[in-house]
């Protein structure tokens, strides 16, 4: 069972219930697919150890070879080459790694190195795992990266991966595989705008979903009335309570001060688990 | 004419909330969302359309199924998983490289348009604005977030308008750097919590790597004085400017309801404190 913890909008909570939702569960694995600010760690206060580094494919051009013929950059569909005369630029922050480059040069002028752009952590605390993917400073792909930290988890039976903000290609990409998503989102126009978003991209991939609304209380009620029109179930509802945003401040898991949090999480999962069985 | 991104790292930190308050302050500027996944100035600024492009991402790989022979070419050489084992193409996987297309032997495969979304140009209150929708589970926002910019920097040229406003992505991939390269500044809204603060380095590093002037504010912050005062220490380690706090007030949600920025939204005393980080970010601006 693989549970995806996602929100359109960033700043929601998806880290706060994706980690007492572990925390709560004991047994599972975490994996932290929001690579460009991973965070899930800091409420674990756990040290990670790197497992490997995330490369890609770079393209090295021999000048000695290249005729500057430009059919390269011709080719290249996020311009990350530019041919002149007698000068060649290559845009590392724009190439895709296709491999295009390297297999049209008719001077094979054109081979292939491979560059950093991420690594993956993991730690381990009691029965819970946690994975992490992290994108280099300065590097734009995070894709990649979390197709790779999916992968060390590919067989554990249940887990939560913390999806990144937004609707495109990262998350997309950690929803992909998900038996559920679980929305969170604030009830405010914000959340609300945001939520419908992401309401739209989980139905157009076919997966069954449940909404959690965190600092309930904090607007109105526009969220519960788009889920009852929509047919979409709340599965939990966190408050709005101080105390909780003090924690999470200082990177404590709410579900450790306030114990009776636990025992609704475990309910909650009960209820995903029921949502994600019928599915979509 | 100058550029300024409002970024935070961080989601949820108010950085739209900032961006319309700061453009009910600015006497002329164009706006532009570039938070194109999650577009939500929108809702406070309420523009009225006034043009609509269709925004086309990645090329789209398509087959003919007539020439194809299944050699499985295409299959071996996609590097995004983009062609099934029975050599179909994956529209939601492909990124348009045209590696496929070039190594087909039967010329069956040809790149084609995808239109991914719209891009406005619209007038509000506040003056003009450019927004942008991405089509649900549509790719390339960093590529959608240069047209926004784009189109914001034409508009503000014929309208003469001497500064664009940013309001930019979260975190610190594509779209952000596609937000804030080439900008005069960064304004960087961040929360005064352990992860706020994590993504706070992390987002001042990309503002250096890409050698981006920023300045710092901190929202929400009585949420933690001791939090806060270390992102006020860190930034002067670091030589950024520190543009001041905002304590946490319900005026902020309610404002949003009502569709008004916090400087519009009566006996708000947020107000006076965006104020004067306003007048802070210009003088820096006008150094």
């Amino acid at each position: 069972m693989k549970i995806a913890v996602a929100s359109g909008k960033g700043g929601t909570g998806k880290t706060t219930v994706a980690v007492n939702l572990a925390l709560s569960l004991k047994k599972c694995t975490l994996v932290d697919c929001d690579v460009e600010e991973p965070n899930c760690a800091i409420f674990l206060n756990t040290s990670m150890q790197k497992l490997e580094e995330v490369r890609l494919p770079v393209p090295v051009f021999d000048l000695d070879r290249c005729t500057y013929c430009g059919k390269c950059a011709d080719f290249c569909m996020y311009n990350a080459i530019a041919v002149f005369p007698e000068k060649l630029l290559f845009f590392q922050d724009m190439c895709h790694s296709c491999g295009g480059c390297a297999i049209l040069c008719p001077e094979n002028a054109v081979t292939e190195s491979t560059r950093k752009i991420g690594e993956i952590d993991h730690a381990r605390i009691a029965e819970l795992d946690i994975y992490q993917g992290k994108l280099e400073v300065g590097e734009p792909l995070a894709v990649p990266i979390i197709r790779r930290v999916k992968e060390y988890a590919k067989d554990h039976s249940v887990v939560i991966y913390d999806a990144p903000p937004g609707t495109a290609c990262p998350v997309i990409d950690t929803l992909k595989d998900a038996d559920i998503a679980l929305l969170v989102t604030e009830p405010t126009p914000f959340g609300l705008h945001d939520l419908k978003l992401a309401v739209d991209v989980v139905r157009k991939m076919n997966i069954p979903l449940g909404v959690i609304i965190n600092r309930d209380g904090v607007g109105n009620d526009c969220v519960d009335r788009y889920c009852e029109e929509e047919g979409i179930e709340i599965v939990m509802r966190i408050p709005n309570d101080r105390r909780i945003a003090e924690m999470y401040s200082n990177g404590i898991p709410f579900i450790f001060e306030l114990q009776e949090y636990r025992e609704i999480m475990l309910q909650s999962y009960w209820r995903i688990y029921q949502i994600a069985e019928a599915g979509p | 004419m100058m550029e300024v991104t409002v970024i935070s790292g961080k989601g949820g930190t108010g950085k739209t909330t900032l961006a319309a308050a700061f453009a009910s302050l600015a006497q002329n500027a164009v706006l532009a969302d570039c938070d194109v996944d999650a577009a939500d100035l929108h809702l406070i600024l309420d523009p009225l359309v006034e043009e609509r492009r269709d925004f086309l991402g990645l090329k789209l790989a398509i087959k003919d199924e007539d020439k194809c022979i299944d050699c499985g070419r295409c299959l071996d050489h996609c590097r995004f998983s983009a062609i099934s084992e029975d050599f179909e193409i994956i529209r939601d996987s492909c990124e348009g490289c045209a590696v496929c297309q070039l190594v087909c032997p039967e010329d069956a495969i040809s790149m084609v348009d995808r239109i991914s979304g719209e891009a406005f140009i619209s007038s509000t209150r506040f003056g003009p604005m450019v927004h942008a929708s991405l089509m649900a589970g549509e790719e390339a926002s960093g590529k959608l977030v240069a047209m926004v910019r784009e189109m914001a920097r034409k508009v503000a040229k014929n309208s003469e308008k001497d500064l664009v406003l940013i309001d930019g992505p979260p975190g610190i991939g594509c779209p952000v750097i596609a937000a804030i390269s080439g900008v005069s500044m960064v304004l960087v809204v961040t929360e005064p919590t352990l992860s706020g603060m994590h993504d706070l380095e992390r987002v001042l590093g990309v503002a250096e790597h890409f050698k981006i002037p920023s300045a710092v504010i901190v929202n929400k912050a009585d949420i933690n004085e001791d939090n806060t005062n270390k992102i006020r220490t860190y930034c002067s380690e670091r030589d950024v400017p520190f543009l001041g706090r905002l304590p946490y007030h319900d005026s902020a949600t309610e404002s949003m309801i009502k569709g008004q920025t916090l400087i519009e939204h009566v006996d708000n005393p947020l107000a006076p404190i965006i104020k004067d980080m306003w007048n802070k970010m210009e003088e820096i601006l006008s150094e």
